[in-house]
């Protein structure tokens, strides 16, 4: 088993993964049985409570307990929105304008506790965790980050993960780690390569406080990150207040109390409210029991997920409208994403994932544990992409890993429109599709059919929307016990993205060539974008005709 | 189905022409993630070209194949004797041999096995037999089956290993001569496989240090195997007929195996115990360690070593002195008594000198009275001391006036200091 973990830390829950032999990931619980460990803190005297444990204690003990802290990392106390925190211990500024929590420890002492220090004290946890699983020190590890995180910040977390005592072998971003757990688990469930098909993606991770969205093009196994988008203030607890609300109404109405003047009150509505979610994906209706909510009135109630959609149509449907500004930020329509993969936990609300589906053609696939059962849990793609990324680079040495994230390696051009060729019928053939980076060579071998001469003609790709009309099915006249005025049913307009030969670039001529022969087309675009065009018989000793196509 | 070209309108040359160009690129981040990006990211640092880096990738795996293949496995010729072994003994066969796997032996992987099983079938199908004529041929094809069968499970296959005596290099005889690593190191190889725990140290060289050595035998001394005895089991009857001769034969089965298992511990003791003390390194160290012993005693012994000597010197010494001494005693002894006598002697002589002196003077003139001066000699004789005497006889010789004198001196001398009286001298007054 690999030595090298993955981490991912994110503001609400982390998770830690290691990958074993045979290519799959273990997700690796800790001593509370936990795989997605709430990143929290919290302090009792001299105690240190850490996960769900310190969770139980924003009930009783919240001022000592540390919440959401994972966006403050290298960050100064006037730059961030500290409202985020508002459940836990309260944010202050320290003397150098950065972030710290005053926490008070045994004997009334008041300690003061920096974002750099919790976060080390919080990776140290993981780490104890992963050792104690995997039974061998834990000496390095890839961390994913999100999209946004700015140099700086990604300096501050390798330090941090240094004076907890392990080595960051290489940060990640979270929506491509995502995908390539994704891709490789659906490589080993199908049995073909996934990362060679050349598909565009939208990785959209709800989390708990934030919402983070990037359009993902695969090429050729090469991930390249065409837009992202981020939302501060949505994630699961906005669905978890709506649920929260939802019962603050039902209490009120019931026992004329407010359970919401009581921060007491509000954290125990909140605790039972994420429970009551997380029971709501997977089952249809969830009972909500809380001892002693407001004036010490027990309060026992259930809901059904209908209800509860009901409640949280306001976070639901921005989450939706969120991924569709990632759309619209990235330039394309939902016509050119060939697949949604939804992860962190909101993923698992059934009705996220359907409101995704409705914002998306049939072609486009959504990945999400209610349509697929076999899916990954989508709190733990990025920790497992991140575990996949151990394993590969683990036998690499240090400097082979730094001199392959230079920017004349990752910084790469990349075509933007597709290239192909025109087939006897006139359509066109992509064989370099738009957002592959370079260098890029594709085969593809054709045939020339009856005619002794054949001409390979390569153009650009333009893209046209092709709308099918699908007529309602005509009914079956002997159903007509139905109201007959169904006329108001609109006709379905199936549209898809069809791309048709534009430009032509350059052409080749096969001649003298006996019917059915096979020939092969190779496009090749070298690192410095000279494109070149080569086709040839495939027989011993044939001549191939080569080209290249002039440059900008 | 492959796109079919459309046919040339126009004229067949020229056979390439470019047009246009395509769309301007544009420059992105392409995200390090993923096995293709690490090919993608070797392919720009090493500037290789598509064509290098695939003659590159396929060079890998032509040698990947290569690896893959040992072509001539379970190709080993088998002897008649094993060929004609009868389904019904096939445990008496070699088993490995069966496969054509002997010089593998524990060493071969089930892959191995696998193939070598395959090639064995192909060789010794009955099929095949009966198309070459034999008939009744499918004995040897029944034991390779067996034998397949027994190596495929890890845990028969382990229980044929603990009895395969052909895996193992037995201890030199012990009445031959031979050199102890080139004799004992195959041995201890051989067995080391037998150990629950491994690695297994084992038996070096004359070069070995002291710790290598102890660590070892220490090892051996514990050696824990995995061995075990089912092997040799009697087959229990399957029949349900007789269920009490079934487990009678089961528990016979039992105590041999722990028979077994206990006489082979015995016997790899006996075997690390002779090895111990054979071993010309320890004989070396203990030779050693006796020599270091004596000097170290001999060393230690030193001061009272000395101190004896001193004492023995000087009790020599002392002897020398004392006889010395005794001997000078002896001698002065003599010669005291020589002197004494030479002084008798003299004293003798004196007394007589001076016993004869006055009638050597004719009595002084006095004849008469020769009786009273005799008288009054012998007198001063009795009462002089030795020192008077030698005056007196000193004197006593010459002119008889002198001698009368010094008789009269030396009376006087006498009655002066009380010795003699007086009245009791007659003559010399």
């Amino acid at each position: 088993m690999s030595s090298v973990i993955g981490i991912t830390f994110g503001n609400t829950s982390s998770s830690i993964a290691v990958a074993t032999q045979d290519g799959k990931v273990d997700v690796i619980a800790n001593p509370d049985g936990d795989r997605a460990i709430p990143s929290v803190l919290s302090y009792i005297g001299i105690d240190e409570y850490h996960g769900a444990q310190a969770v139980a204690q924003l009930v009783r003990n919240a001022s000592n307990t540390i919440i959401n802290f994972r966006d403050f990392i290298g960050k100064q106390y006037d730059d961030v929105d500290v409202s985020v925190a508002a459940r836990g211990a309260a944010p202050v500024k320290t003397e150098d304008g950065g972030i710290g929590y005053n926490i008070t420890r045994e004997d009334d002492r008041v300690e003061l506790v920096t974002v750099n220090e919790a976060a080390t004290r919080h990776f140290k946890q993981l780490k104890s965790a992963a050792e104690d699983y995997l039974g061998q020190k834990v000496e390095s590890a890839v961390l994913t980050v999100p999209t946004n995180f700015n140099e700086h910040q990604r300096e501050v977390l390798v330090q941090i993960a240094s004076a907890a005592g392990f080595q960051v072998l290489q940060l990640i971003n979270e929506p491509s780690a995502a995908l390539l757990a994704h891709l490789t688990a659906a490589s080993t469930a199908l049995g073909e390569d996934e990362l060679l098909k050349d598909l565009i993606y939208v990785v959209a991770d709800f989390g708990g406080i934030r919402s983070d969205a990037a359009v993902i093009a695969v090429r050729g196994g090469i991930l390249t990150i065409l837009a992202t988008a981020h939302e501060f203030n949505l994630g699961g607890d906005d669905l978890d207040d709506a649920i929260s609300e939802h019962f603050a109404k039902e209490f009120e109405k019931k026992y004329q109390a407010n359970p919401r003047k009581n921060a007491r009150s509000l954290a125990k509505l909140k605790a039972e409210s994420i429970v009551a979610k997380k029971t709501l994906s997977n089952v249809q209706s969830s009972s909500f029991s809380i001892e002693s909510l407001a004036e010490g009135f027990d309060f026992l109630s259930n809901i059904n997920r209908l209800r509860f959609e009901l409640a949280a149509r306001k976070p639901l449907s921005d989450m939706t409208a969120f991924v569709e500004k990632v759309l619209t930020k990235a330039g394309l329509d939902a016509l050119d994403i060939d697949g949604v993969l939804l992860a962190g936990g909101c993923a698992n609300v059934v009705k996220l994932a359907q409101n995704v589906q409705y914002l998306f053609p049939e072609s486009t696939k959504i990945i999400a544990p209610s349509f697929d059962a076999k899916a990954s849990n989508p709190e733990e793609l990025s920790t497992r992409g991140a575990a996949l990324q151990a394993a590969l680079i683990e036998s690499f040495d240090e400097a082979e890993v730094k001199e392959s994230l230079q920017p004349i390696v990752v910084n790469t051009q990349h075509l933007q429109a597709p290239i192909g060729i025109k087939d006897a019928e006139g359509n066109f053939q992509a064989l370099l599709v738009a957002e592959t980076a370079y260098p890029i060579k594709r085969s593809i071998e054709v045939t020339n059919g009856d005619s002794s001469d054949v001409v390979v003609e390569l153009y650009e790709g333009k893209r046209t929307i092709k709308e099918t009309v699908i007529e309602p099915e005509a009914r079956n006249p002997e159903d007509s016990d139905y109201d007959s005025d169904d006329s108001d049913e609109e006709p379905e307009i199936k549209k898809e993205v069809v791309y048709v030969a534009g430009d032509l670039l350059a052409k080749t001529v096969l001649s003298d060539l006996k019917p059915n022969s096979k020939l092969e087309v190779i496009v090749n675009i070298t690192q410095n974008g000279v494109l070149h065009l080569t086709s040839r018989e495939l027989k011993q000793g044939a001549i191939a005709v080569k080209g290249e196509v002039q440059g900008h | 189905m492959s796109i079919v070209l459309p046919a040339l309108q126009g004229p067949k040359t020229p056979a390439f022409e470019s047009y246009k160009p395509y769309s301007a690129p544009v420059r992105r981040p392409i995200e390090p993630v993923g096995r293709y990006f690490l090919a993608h990211a070797t392919r720009t640092l090493r500037g290789h070209t598509w064509s290098e880096f695939e003659k590159l990738e396929a060079e890998k795996n032509v040698q990947v194949v290569e690896e893959d293949e040992d072509a001539d496995l379970g190709d080993e010729e088998q002897s008649a004797e094993l060929l004609a072994t009868s389904p019904r003994e096939w445990k008496e066969a070699d088993l490995y041999a069966v496969l054509g796997l002997s010089h593998l032996r524990w060493k071969a992987t089930e892959d191995q096995i696998r193939r070598a099983h395959r090639k064995q079938v192909l060789k010794h199908h009955p099929d095949k037999k009966s198309a070459s004529g034999g008939l009744d041929q499918d004995d040897f094809f029944k034991v390779i089956q067996k034998a397949f069968e027994v190596m495929t499970d890890s845990n028969k296959r382990a229980q044929f290993d603990s009895v395969d005596e052909l895996a193992t290099v037995a201890p030199p005889s012990a009445k031959s001569e031979y050199d102890f690593f080139e004799a004992w190191g195959p041995v201890f190889e051989t067995n080391a496989h037998f150990s629950k725990k491994q690695p297994v140290p084992l038996l070096g060289d004359k070069d070995s240090t002291k710790e290598e050595v102890d660590a070892f035998y220490k090892f051996w001394g514990k050696f824990d195997s995995w061995k075990s005895f089912e092997f040799k089991d009697e087959d229990v009857p399957d029949d349900s007929a007789n269920r009490d001769h079934k487990r009678y034969i089961e528990r016979k089965n039992i105590s041999n195996r722990k028979k077994l298992k206990q006489e082979d511990n015995k016997i790899l003791n006996e075997m690390v115990g002779r090895a111990q003390k054979e071993d010309p390194r320890i004989k070396a160290w203990k030779e050693a360690i006796k020599k270091e012993k004596e000097q170290a005693k001999w060393e230690k012994g030193a001061g009272s070593r000395a101190a004896a000597e001193a004492a023995a010197k000087k009790k020599a010494e002392e002897e020398a002195a004392k006889k010395k001494a005794d001997e000078e005693a002896v001698l002065a002894k003599a010669d005291a008594k020589k002197a004494k006598e030479a002084a008798k002697s003299a004293k003798k002589k004196n007394k007589r000198a001076v016993r004869g002196a006055p009638k050597a003077a004719n009595y002084f003139g006095d004849e008469a009275k020769a009786e009273i001066i005799d008288g009054d000699v012998d007198l001063l004789l009795e009462k002089l001391d030795d020192l008077q005497l030698v005056s007196l006889a000193a004197k006593s010789e010459g002119d008889a006036d002198a001698v009368k004198a010094a008789f009269v001196e030396m009376v006087s001398e006498l009655t002066t200091s009380g010795t003699l009286k007086a009245s009791y001298v007659k003559y010399f007054v």
